[in-house]
């Protein structure tokens, strides 16, 4: 129960924090990855934020083998590049940059009862179940 | 710079981490949003758990709104064609990949995740050469 409680709460912080950032309009995120014309920086503060939060906890935490509520501590096993990776990662760059949208913004537009954003996370599906073939 | 906001950037990132370090440190797991809404869609374990950490995502927003009066931007192409393929190309990407903007970017790069790292760089430099594209046909300014 606590746990999925924590999981809401979380998520709420998570949105709170989103659209505080600006990040929720796709608009931003395009004025990011125009480094040529009109460059907005802000992402870069928005990445940089959570990382400075989260690595100083994540070092503290890293030698512990359960949560606070008794979970296992569950983290990617994979520490090697290979070809997946990289092309996954061009291909998601990809579809960032046509519309400004990545995964956390678009289920947090969801708020915003755009159109837009159900066909986005439609499509966003799609590609879930075709990564599974690939 | 144009439209810079580097306070309110900061702010939410930092709201963000501590979001990122309730959710590790209560359910031992990393809040890679991708993951999160690939997991609650296609695979039963934690389940219910993933479902409302995206409702969470909806409602924070929501409630924010709500309370304070700033206006709402959403600005984003009206060519359904292009979402689409940005849809399908976020899907897959991120699948391939194992994260996003918040899995690789945020919660990777605290961990120094050299697949992490790899994987930040590898896609804000496609992202940039699509922007840059797109500009050039008169899509963005």
């Amino acid at each position: 129960m606590n746990e999925k409680l924590f999981s809401l709460l979380s998520g709420i912080i998570f949105g709170v924090g989103l659209v505080i950032s600006g990040m929720t309009n796709p608009e931003k995120v395009i004025g990011f990855l125009s480094i040529t014309h009109n460059w907005d920086a802000s992402l870069m503060f928005v990445m940089g934020g959570g990382i400075l939060v989260f690595a100083p906890f994540f070092y503290l935490m890293k030698n512990k083998d359960t949560s606070s509520l008794g979970f296992k501590i569950n983290l990617p096993q994979k520490k090697d590049l290979d070809k997946k990776i990289l092309i996954g990662s061009s291909l998601f760059g990809i579809g960032w940059g046509l519309v400004g949208l990545c995964p956390g913004p678009a289920v947090s537009s969801i708020a915003l009862f755009e159109p837009v954003t159900f066909i986005f996370l439609s499509a966003m599906f799609i590609g879930i179940l075709i990564s599974k073939y690939v | 710079m144009y439209n810079f906001t580097p306070y309110s950037a900061l702010t939410g990132g930092i709201i963000i981490g501590c979001s990122v370090v309730l959710y590790f440190y209560t359910t031992g797991r990393l809040a890679g949003i991708s993951g999160i809404f690939a997991n609650a869609l296609t695979n039963k374990t934690n389940r219910i758990s993933n479902l409302l950490f995206l409702l969470g995502l909806a409602l924070g927003p929501l409630g924010y709104f709500f309370v304070s009066s700033a206006p709402v931007k959403f600005e984003i192409t009206n060519s359904y064609i292009l979402i689409i393929i940005a849809g399908f190309l976020v899907g897959l990407g991120t699948r391939m990949s194992g994260g996003c903007t918040s899995g690789h970017g945020i919660c990777g790069i605290s961990r120094f995740s050299i697949r992490s790292i790899v994987a930040t760089i590898t896609f804000i430099i496609t992202g940039v050469i699509t922007v840059f594209i797109l500009q050039q046909f008169g899509i963005y300014l």
